[in-house]
């Protein structure tokens, strides 16, 4: 079975830029002709995956693949690890800190939406190591 | 059937210089055989490449002012851009009044109609709170054809209105054949519009699955014929029946300002527009109630049909509306009658940028679109005629282009049949991986 491959670069410490690597994706998506609502769940997971790298992790890589009934988006960083998911999981709860609250981020919500919008998501995380959140949405067939 | 676009090329003058083809907003141009031919399904008749051009070889037609003569009555619908394009006019009726004396028998604002427009929204923000936000302005047709093609999921957002030299010509063609009792294919009516799109959407609307126009001219080409007219009228005509808000749509920010209290974005000029929708399909804007969307600069006054600047237009145009009234026109239609300002169609997907509707075929093409461009140089020199290497292989793949348009896997076959290891002398210096050393004097 086919598999495209996207990789994306994601870079640290600017909340500004987040979110290029999920217009490019969303592009890329548009081409293939997938469903509309697929490509949106798959942007929002993406673009809070990108927000959390940068302000957790100074940056990382997105990774996506694309196959006929499924899209899977990788995102890898080498930052702090989560110490509690279970935590970090709770709507609301963030260890963010001032500069990112003061944009009008770290409203606890990044990982839960990305939960909500996508059919399976896992996390590996190591503390002093990094994290990779692993989603995956369904294609309708 | 392919659209009758209003762009076009005067392959006379074209000279395959490639200006144009890295303009373009949706990629739609490409140069073949030493000159720029357009994909009709791809051009949303911007006018980008009409601006850019440096020979003059892309242009957008107006309708002729000849077609006049096939009618006993014609009604002239001026768009309000038109009236910023005159140095030192002091009087609206100047203008409205010599156009009753260049073949027009009667004038019908288009700024009249965006007034009732505007009336007819504020009637709908009062009744009903908006069941979609934010509500995407509908009055822009270059803007409706980028959704339709880029952002499917957004024609949900666009306002169900038609536009307002639409809802004119309609309420025009009305009053004339109610006052000539002529029959409705001896009136004809026109618009004079300031941009190629409109041009395009008189003859094939966004919205309306009949056409309500018989034609538009573009500003440009009216405007030389009224400069002696209006230097020598025996005497001017109370013509104006548009206020401020009407006016006001001439320019971006206009149709938001006459939305009153809500919170509007207005946008202009078609990258900072895209860029604003793939904002607004990611959700990243939940507090804007309305956005008005223009494709050029500063709104309608800096269509490449007009004549004038479109900062100088605007400033104009704002001297003119002061001391006229806010506005001068209701929208009082009652019942099913309201629905005159509605489209009766709905905006279709235009999928042109996918690459195959199958999505295992679609996945195939852009494995090998990806494995093609990942040999290219990446430098977007457009000497294949493409816009960006990323284009040039979509181009490969889908049967548009051959991989020896490249000049760069070109020279690798070449230097792989000379067995040579260094072919730098072949290449301009930009181009060169060594830089040769400055000669000392």
């Amino acid at each position: 079975m086919e598999t495209i491959r996207l990789v994306y670069p994601v870079e640290g410490g600017d909340l500004i830029e987040a979110g290029e690597a999920s217009s490019k994706m969303k592009l890329t998506l548009k081409k293939l002709g997938l469903p509309q609502d697929v490509i949106r769940r798959a942007s929002i997971c993406m673009y809070e995956g990108e927000i959390n790298m940068v302000i957790h992790a100074d940056g990382g890589q997105a990774e996506v693949e694309v196959e006929m009934d499924q899209i899977v988006i990788r995102m890898i960083d080498s930052g702090p690890g989560i110490p509690d998911v279970e935590q970090a999981m709770q709507e609301g709860y963030s260890t963010a800190g001032s500069t990112a609250r003061e944009l009008g981020f770290g409203a606890g919500m990044g990982l839960p939406n990305m939960k909500r919008y996508s059919d399976e998501m896992t996390i590996d995380t190591e503390v002093g190591k990094g994290t990779t959140v692993t989603v995956k949405i369904k294609i309708p067939q | 059937m392919a659209m009758r676009h209003s762009v076009v090329l005067d392959s006379r003058r074209c000279r395959g210089c490639t200006s144009c083809i890295k303009c373009c907003p949706t990629e739609a141009i490409r140069v073949r055989g030493c000159k720029a031919t357009i994909l009709p399904d791809r051009c949303i008749d911007c006018g980008e490449c009409i601006r850019i051009c440096p020979h003059k070889a892309i242009k957008s037609v107006g309708d002729s002012l000849d077609v006049l003569g096939g009618y006993d009555y014609c009604v002239a619908l001026p768009e309000p851009a038109l009236y910023g394009q005159f140095h030192h006019l002091d009087n609206i009726d100047i203008v409205l009044n010599a156009l009753l004396k260049i073949g027009f028998h009667k004038v019908y604002e288009v700024a009249k109609a965006a007034e009732m427009l505007s009336d007819f929204e504020r009637q709908c923000i009062s009744a009903d709170p908006a069941s979609v936000s934010p509500l995407i302005s509908a009055s822009c047709p270059t803007v409706l054809r980028l959704i339709r093609m880029r952002f499917p999921k957004l024609m949900g957002h666009v306002a169900c209105t038609i536009l307002p030299m639409e809802l004119a010509a309609i309420l025009a063609r009305r009053e004339a054949e109610r006052e000539t009792g002529l029959p409705p294919e001896k009136i004809g009516v026109f618009a004079i519009v300031p941009c190629s799109s409109k041009v395009t959407a008189a003859r094939e609307s966004e919205g309306l699955r009949h056409p309500v126009l018989n034609g538009a001219f573009a500003i440009r080409d009216i405007y030389l014929r009224l400069l002696s007219p209006m230097k020598h009228l025996d005497s001017v005509e109370p013509i104006l029946s548009s206020g401020i808000i009407g006016m006001g749509w001439a320019s971006c920010g206009g149709e938001s300002a006459a939305r009153l209290r809500e919170r509007c974005v207005a946008v202009d000029g078609i990258n900072n527009v895209i860029r604003m929708l793939e904002e607004i399909e990611d959700g990243r804007l939940p507090e804007a109630d309305f956005l008005e969307l223009s494709a050029c600069t500063q709104g309608c006054v800096g269509g490449c049909f007009t004549v004038e600047n479109p900062y100088a237009a605007k400033m104009r145009l704002k001297s003119l509306m002061k001391g006229q009234p806010v506005s001068r026109n209701r929208f009082l239609f009652e019942g099913t009658d309201r629905d005159i300002v509605r489209r009766d169609k709905e905006l279709q997907y235009l999928p042109t940028f996918v690459l195959d509707q199958d999505l295992g075929a679609a996945l195939s093409k852009q494995l090998r679109i990806q494995e093609l461009e990942s040999h290219l140089p990446g430098l977007h020199c457009g000497s294949c005629g493409a816009p960006s290497c990323h284009a040039f292989a979509e181009d490969v793949i889908l049967g548009r282009a051959s991989e020896d348009d490249c000049i760069f896997k070109v020279r690798e076959r070449m230097r792989s049949m000379a067995g040579k290891e260094e072919a730098d002398d072949y290449l301009p210096p930009p181009f060169r991986r060594r830089q040769a050393e400055p000669t000392k004097r």
